[in-house]
């Protein structure tokens, strides 16, 4: 048991909860929003094209969480622009532009000389190593999401739900699409360095089908993908910790154990 | 009687096929409109282009003076088909959500005294909690009417809030829609001919151009004549005007 609280007086274990706390509420409220559109592939295409741009930082010495919010960005408006302008099917559109991200990725990270000791961390995160600079971002990142979420809440509701409907009252439909979009790019970025690009998916979705199974209310439906989220991030955290396994993966097994245990519970009451 | 738009030489095609040609149309204070045609038929389309979600290749619409800001001054009512029943939304959201840029000079408490009203007079305040994919069929167009009807609009436009609906209910929606009709102007589209003649005023057959038809009397001669064709199907329990019809044939 003394370990157990000794944890919490590490430098580097006070960051990892910090950094569990931010990504908890950004990739809950995120999260809830992605799933209840059904846009889960949308950012599934947006987080793996994000590769590019980390490979890109790689090759030629930059920030990495630079080249890839430039890159999940740019796939975002690239994946509007093959469906809406050159007529491409949505899902295809999604698959053309997360591929060719990940093998942007993988040639630069070749071209780059010698040894990239990160890249392991950035596909599968390492919430253990996460700086006081990322720390910040990412609460940069939160308050702008909640007070998105807060100020426009009913806006965002209604145009998630019948879009048809909020273009005839005549809300700014494309712009708040727009704006949404970039807010999902930021948050798959900034929460790399948790669970990694290849994991994000798991923080925007399963929380939310757990939250989901308790509450059918958008807004509740958001707190609690949150709750969940941290509660489920803190417990992997500490069984990584304990078992000295990957924290990300640690951190996707609870987040579906939790799930499981949950929908069981569920249909008990 | 003011009219409330006229429709002028509208054209509109989708990827260069044609689907409405050279619409004229208008609808005054407190009609009530029937439109009818096959599907894709453009009837949807047509409903689309008044409310302003597809710009038309020719022609144009002229909202008269009742209509103008006409964005909170007309309800809509869309094909249930279309919305997400698996969407976290409850009851009361959806029908708030008809109040969105009524919203800027109505307080949020108002608005939710206004829902609650309207689900009170539909029978639906015990479910206004419920998620909306709970709902029975029925139950879920009222919800959609009452969304459409809390921006006090002049004029409603319907999509087909038949489909889904039980006898019994389709009955009691017609009456809600006549009563509805003394102050608001309706257009309603339909697949159920034989139903909605009995309610309507005019007809409207739309299938790529429109066939106006100003009395609800409509035999399937005359659909013939105005190329719209479908069958007037007469259903049980509900009043219908399929009588017209039978007189032409005895007549014969």
């Amino acid at each position: 048991m003394d370990t157990f609280f000794e944890l919490f007086t590490y430098d580097f274990f006070q960051k990892a909860v910090l950094a569990a706390v931010f990504a908890s509420i950004s990739c809950g409220i995120i999260g809830g929003y992605i799933v209840s559109r059904r846009i889960v592939f949308i950012s599934g295409g947006i987080t793996h094209a994000s590769f590019g741009g980390i490979g890109l930082a790689f090759l030629l010495g930059f920030n990495p969480l630079l080249g890839a919010v430039l890159f999940a960005v740019g796939a975002a408006l690239g994946i509007q622009f093959f469906t809406k302008v050159a007529e491409i099917r949505e899902d295809s559109s999604i698959a053309i532009w997360w591929s060719l991200g990940m093998a942007l990725g993988i040639i630069f990270v070749f071209m780059t000389p010698g040894y990239t000791p990160n890249l392991m961390s950035y596909l599968f995160g390492n919430i253990l190593t996460v700086t006081n600079s990322e720390l910040w971002w990412m609460f940069m990142l939160n308050i702008v999401i909640i007070a998105f979420f807060i100020l426009f809440f009913r806006k965002i509701l209604y145009i998630a739900f019948d879009e048809e409907f909020a273009r005839t009252a005549g809300l700014p439909v494309s712009l708040f699409n727009y704006l949404t979009i970039t807010l999902i790019a930021l948050t798959v970025v900034l929460n790399i360095r948790v669970v990694g690009i290849i994991l994000i998916l798991s923080l925007l979705t399963i929380p939310q089908a757990s939250a989901n199974l308790f509450t059918k209310d958008f807004r509740k439906l958001l707190i609690l993908s949150s709750v969940f989220a941290f509660i489920g991030t803190l417990l992997g955290l500490f069984i990584s910790y304990f078992l000295d396994i990957p924290s990300g993966a640690a951190i996707i097994f609870t987040l579906v154990l939790m799930f499981g245990i949950l929908r069981l519970i569920k249909s008990f009451i | 009687m003011n009219s409330l738009l006229k429709i002028e030489n509208l054209s509109f095609g989708y990827d260069k096929v044609p689907v409405l040609e050279n619409i004229n149309f208008e609808v005054i204070e407190q009609d009530f409109v029937g439109v009818i045609g096959p599907n894709g038929g453009g009837k949807t389309t047509l409903l689309k282009a008044i409310l302003g979600l597809i710009k038309p290749d020719n022609g144009k619409i002229i909202f008269g003076r009742e209509l103008q800001g006409r964005k909170k001054a007309i309800g809509y009512l869309p094909q249930v088909r279309y919305i997400d029943k698996k969407f976290p939304i409850t009851v009361l959201d959806v029908v708030m959500s008809g109040s969105i840029m009524v919203g800027k000079t109505l307080s949020q408490k108002a608005i939710r005294n206004k829902a609650e009203a309207l689900l009170k007079e539909m029978g639906l305040i015990n479910i206004k909690n419920k998620a909306i994919g709970e709902l029975s069929g029925g139950q879920m167009q009222r919800v959609f009417l009452c969304r459409a009807l809390i921006s006090d609009p002049k004029l409603l436009i319907l999509d087909e809030p038949d489909t889904f609906v039980d006898n019994r209910f389709e009955g009691e929606l017609y009456e809600k829609l006549k009563h509805i009709n003394k102050d608001v102007a309706i257009i309603l589209v339909s697949h159920d001919v034989g139903t909605i003649t009995s309610y309507v005023k005019t007809i409207a057959c739309v299938n790529g151009n429109l066939h106006y038809h100003n009395s609800n009397k409509i035999t399937q001669e005359q659909l013939e004549a105005y190329n719209c064709p479908i069958q007037i199907i007469s259903h049980g329990m509900v009043p219908h005007t399929v009588l017209q019809m039978h007189n032409h044939d005895h007549e014969h």
